[in-house]
């Protein structure tokens, strides 16, 4: 009795009380989730339970993704404004001609959908000017962090934590600090200089929206590179600084080689989410002024839901040429981690 | 000055004295300091200042309302300034009405005579004042209460189904050798590349199709698989010994039960991993909501956000309010599990 | 517990063979060890049975029943893993009720069937204890503990003891046959190491190269060697081998005139006089275990050749040593390796 007890009844060193109720439920959905899989088991046999296992996440990947994929290039080819591809006509390439109908590419205005080819040319300015700043700023702050500094935590958390916020609270966060009574006209008009309008300009106002993409994700690549760096083997200084190498020299050939790998995967990652912006931005700028900030994606937004007339056959067109961008860069991606892994 | 340059880039410079390079270093992270908590603080602050306070030019740094008084024969509380007189005694008065250059004040100690004081003679007494109701006033009268619910909804249920789902595949994946495993591999591969920026529509369609539009469901359910997530418990389950599996499988473990006693448990830091990373997601989703929620009564918080600061007549101390609202489980969240999260991130290279 | 038959069992992995057919049957209580060197397949033959692994030819009896394709959770086995395989998050009493949970037997049952075999493995101290916190030979105790509890038709040991250091690995091989005895279940063993194999075994099985060598008692193969790789294998120090025309005389003698190889084992090698000797040897090291000695020599033609003397040696290096091979105890293998025996060979034949 006295064994009974001590085998199953509260054991001195047992779990706390949040930790009994959290196995007590999960012991209650075992009992509930188990008789089922083991009919099911039962039925098809040990060697087809994968199937099962990978069921739920192929129904969701087959709706959510591989589904829409098709619908979007069955849009892609068909015209009108009803949202069911059977209820919609065969235009055959129309949209892509429409989308690539240019006099000539540099100009934008010559363009038969100009707002397109004007997305495109903010976002190649975007993701540009954002991919260096973005590198050059990760860098130098995950240089200094690697330093025998003290508070190294602490520091890395302040660079990091604007990547967890909402996309909308940074623009608003931005926002208020930029607007014209804000903080910074504060500052400059007390500082002698006169209130700038940053959203009227249309060159600051594509200023303000890299900036405050690289103010918000900058953390997330300073970490990537971070690790790469504190990757590096201690004793390849030592040995350098044994054989008398000069600083320079060693960041040159030592630092930069070893972290080569992690900052290719650092300038994929940055362009393939810069193809991608909407958020920050259009929260920020709402794409303005006029349409000095309007990227891809907000054009394919406001085409396929914001404007009166839905063109989904527009958008779906768009979509395709961007996911054809899209798929490239994913792939080069996968190519140098594979290889970084390697 | 160049040399002095390449200094600071170098990495693992130690010494025992202060070098220059760390008070450049130092000076480098005080400035990121400034820069990445400033705006954050200055939003707090903003945030508890009255309507009037956030119209001041400059702004003051800290919220500030103007004292009142309330003087017998006013029915109104009137703002009260210091005064300097003309005999250079500086008198506290309070203001009852400004005409042009002259202010027609009151001593609210003796309200029968109203004293004439030309206006740059005046300065407003002011006191701390937190405006709470910036924080009340959206919760109670409006729907910031509903819009906190469904965002707090959507990032529950979202992640418990996405930490269900993701970990039976990624086991699946881990464990077994089938027909199939590499086109299913594939096809989570394949997913990666398509984030749903690209499908927005066609997902649209599909979810009007199962009846979701307008309900909470159609944000929760297409984001519920995600690659990533299955590519990181499936590494972390592939570190787990084939033996404790094949224990379990003597011990007459069904494959279920190997699933849910033996290789979750065993994944929890994954798991962990996974659960902060997709209630950041959910809480902060904004293009896919902002497409399918058309009702207000659905909206997010973000989406909620957007639509206040996009009406014409901006209630700024509303939506700094709000906006602190938004932030504050996250930061919450990142203040306990800080050394967690970046690590987390180091090791996985995810975002 | 129960019997078990296996037929003509190979196993490929890809193109290469690991078992090359293998025919066994175990009789009900038996205490069988599968020995050889790594490689040889003895493992895979273990996992085979377990059902850890399907066979690519042949068919598995247990009790008289066909399991070749039951699955390893429905064939009522028990293993001990080489690595424990113990559940690190479940405590020691739970990592015994699992398997006992699985089969659904009532809560009372288990935790005295638990606490019986705590008790027999003096582990009762530990039962809530996770196996973190456990030592090595507490850990490999339980392990068995998990195996017990079950009351398995069969117990299944892959080199239960090759983690363990040599003075707990004799003590815990005192503890197994003492297991053996008191439980009496049938018990298949797989190790390296033929002194486990020689103490414990009811029978033993020598496998080599997806083969069975030979199938006897210890004795019987220590005696017996029905070729030269049992009789190198078996025995420590190894078996001394040599080519019938080094040896002069009566001993090369045989009567099938088929011998090219000759097995003496070391302690059936006698010094003596000159005169009676077969081989003179020189010593080239003396290891002096007090109660016996060990001697190292070389023979004609740089043959080794090991000696063991009872008691303590004067002997030194390089003295010239004449030595006698007792006659009763010599083994004769042809050229193809097989023991020349009269009566008909027990295991394989080369050809």
């Amino acid at each position: 009795m006295t064994d009974t007890i001590r085998s199953h009844g509260a054991p001195a060193r047992g779990p706390s009380a949040a930790a009994a109720v959290t196995t007590g439920s999960a012991n209650a959905l075992m009992r509930l989730t188990d008789p089922p899989m083991r009919a099911v088991q039962r039925l098809i046999g040990a060697s087809r339970m994968p199937y099962v296992f990978l069921l739920p996440n192929l129904v969701f990947f087959g709706l959510f993704v591989f589904l829409p994929i098709g619908i979007n290039i069955v849009f892609s080819v068909t015209g009108g404004t009803a949202l069911f591809p059977s209820e919609r006509p065969y235009v055959g390439a129309e949209h892509y001609a429409r989308l690539l109908d240019c006099g000539s590419y540099l100009e934008a205005a010559s363009c038969r959908e100009d707002l397109f080819w004007r997305g495109v040319g903010n976002t190649l300015t975007f993701t540009v000017f954002q991919m260096v700043a973005m590198v050059l700023f990760s860098l130098v702050t995950a240089l200094v962090l690697n330093r025998p500094i003290r508070g190294r935590g602490f520091f890395r958390a302040v660079y990091f934590f604007p990547v967890l916020l909402s996309p909308v609270v940074v623009a608003l966060i931005w926002k208020w600090i930029l607007q014209r009574d804000g903080l910074l006209n504060a500052v400059l008009t007390t500082a002698g200089g006169e209130k700038i309008l940053f959203f009227v300009d249309p060159g600051w106002a594509m200023f303000w929206a890299v900036f405050v993409s690289v103010w918000a994700h900058m953390g997330f690549y300073t970490l990537i590179l971070l690790a790469g760096l504190q990757a590096i083997p201690r004793d390849v200084y030592e040995a350098a600084e044994m054989d008398g190498t000069r600083p320079w020299r060693v960041f040159h050939r030592i630092t930069l080689p070893l972290l080569w790998p992690n900052l290719l995967v650092v300038l994929v990652l940055v362009l393939i989410r810069s193809v991608q912006v909407f958020d920050e931005v259009f929260v920020l700028t709402g794409g303005g002024p006029g349409t000095a900030t309007m990227m891809v994606v907000q054009y394919i937004y406001t085409t396929a839901f914001a404007n009166q007339v839905q063109n989904f056959g527009l958008a779906g067109a768009a979509s395709v040429l961007l996911g054809a961008v899209l798929f490239v860069l994913t792939l080069i991606q996968l190519f140098l981690t594979r290889r970084r892994a390697s | 000055m160049t040399g002095k340059l390449r200094h600071l880039l170098l990495a693992r410079r130690g010494g025992a004295s202060w070098h220059w390079t760390d008070v450049a270093s130092y000076a480098y992270l005080a400035l990121g300091v400034l820069l990445m908590f400033g705006p954050v603080l200055w939003l707090a602050l903003s945030s508890f200042k009255t309507p009037a306070a956030l119209l001041e030019f400059p702004p003051s740094l800290l919220p500030m309302a103007q004292s009142e008084v309330s003087v017998p024969g006013y029915p109104q509380p009137l703002p009260l300034f210091r005064v300097t007189m003309e005999d250079g005694s500086v008198r506290e008065l309070a203001q009852v009405r400004r005409v042009g250059i002259i202010a027609q004040m009151v001593d609210p100690a003796a309200p029968g005579q109203t004293i004439r004081v030309p206006a740059d003679r005046r300065t407003p007494v002011r006191h701390m004042a937190l405006a709470v109701e910036n924080y009340t006033d959206p919760l109670t009268q409006f729907d910031f209460l509903r819009f906190l619910r469904n965002s707090l909804v959507v990032t529950v249920v979202a992640t418990i189904i996405t930490l269900v789902i993701n970990s039976m595949a990624a086991y699946a994946l881990s464990v077994y050798e089938f027909r199939g495993k590499s086109l299913a591999m594939l096809g989570v591969i394949g997913t990666l590349m398509i984030p749903i920026t690209i499908v927005l529509a066609p997902v649209y369609l599909v979810v009007t199709k199962l009846g979701f539009v307008d309900s909470l469901w159609a944000v929760i359910l297409p984001g519920a698989a995600t690659p990533t997530g299955v590519f990181l418990l499936r590494q972390y389950m592939l570190t787990i010994p084939r033996d404790l599996i094949e224990a379990a499988r003597m011990d007459k473990a069904s494959e279920w039960r190997i699933y849910a006693r033996i290789v979750m448990p065993l994944s929890m830091p994954a798991l962990a991993v996974l659960a902060i990373f997709s209630v950041m997601w959910r809480w902060n989703e904004f293009l896919w909501p902002l497409a399918v929620l058309t009702k207000t009564e659905v909206h997010t918080l973000p989406i909620a956000l957007n639509a206040f600061q996009g009406e014409l007549q901006t209630q700024w101390h509303y939506l700094l309010a709000m906006t602190v609202v938004t932030l504050l489980p996250v930061a919450l969240v990142f203040a306990f599990l800080q050394r967690f999260i970046t690590s987390g991130i180091a090791n996985t290279g995810m975002k | 517990m129960a019997g078990l038959e296996l037929r003509g069992i190979r196993k490929d992995y890809g193109g290469t063979a690991v078992l090359k057919g293998i025919d066994l049957s175990i009789a009900d209580g038996e205490f069988v060890v599968f020995v050889g060197p790594s490689g040889c397949g003895k493992s895979t033959l273990l996992r085979v049975i377990a059902g850890l692994e399907t066979v690519t030819a042949g068919d598995i009896h247990i009790d008289g029943t066909e399991v070749t394709r039951t699955a390893a959770s429905d064939r009522g086995l028990a293993m001990v893993f080489q690595s424990y395989a113990l559940y690190p998050h479940m405590t020691v009493s739970q990592n015994m009720s699992f398997a006992l949970e699985n089969m659904g037997i009532a809560k009372a049952e288990i935790s005295s069937r638990v606490d019986r075999a705590a008790r027999m493995l003096r582990l009762t101290d530990y039962l809530q204890r996770k196996p973190a916190a456990l030592s090595g030979g507490q850990r490999q105790r339980v392990a068995i503990g998990r195996a017990i509890v079950r009351d398995p038709k069969i117990f299944l040991f892959d080199e239960p003891l090759s983690n363990l250091d040599a003075e707990l690995r004799v003590a815990t091989r005192k503890e197994l046959a003492a297991l053996h005895a008191e439980i009496g279940g049938t018990m298949i063993y797989v190790t390296h190491d033929q002194v486990e194999a020689m103490t414990l075994a009811d029978r033993i099985v020598v496998l080599n190269g997806g083969r069975i060598e030979q199938i006897g008692t210890p004795l019987d193969l220590y005696n017996r060697p029905a070729n030269l790789f049992v009789a190198g294998f078996i025995g420590s120090p190894r078996m001394n081998l040599l080519p019938t025309e080094l040896v002069r005389g009566e001993a090369a003698g045989d009567v099938t005139g088929r011998a090219a190889t000759l097995g003496i084992r070391p302690e059936h090698v006698e010094p003596c006089q000159e005169a009676e000797a077969d081989l003179t040897v020189r010593i080239d090291l003396v290891e002096q275990l007090g109660g016996e000695t060990f001697l190292y020599a070389t023979g004609p033609n740089d043959t080794p050749l090991t000696i063991r003397c009872d008691g303590q040696s004067r002997l030194v290096r390089g003295d010239l040593l004449p030595v006698r091979f007792s006659r009763d105890h010599l083994h004769r293998f042809d050229a193809a390796g097989l023991a020349c025996r009269p009566e008909p060979l027990l295991a394989r034949s080369h050809s």
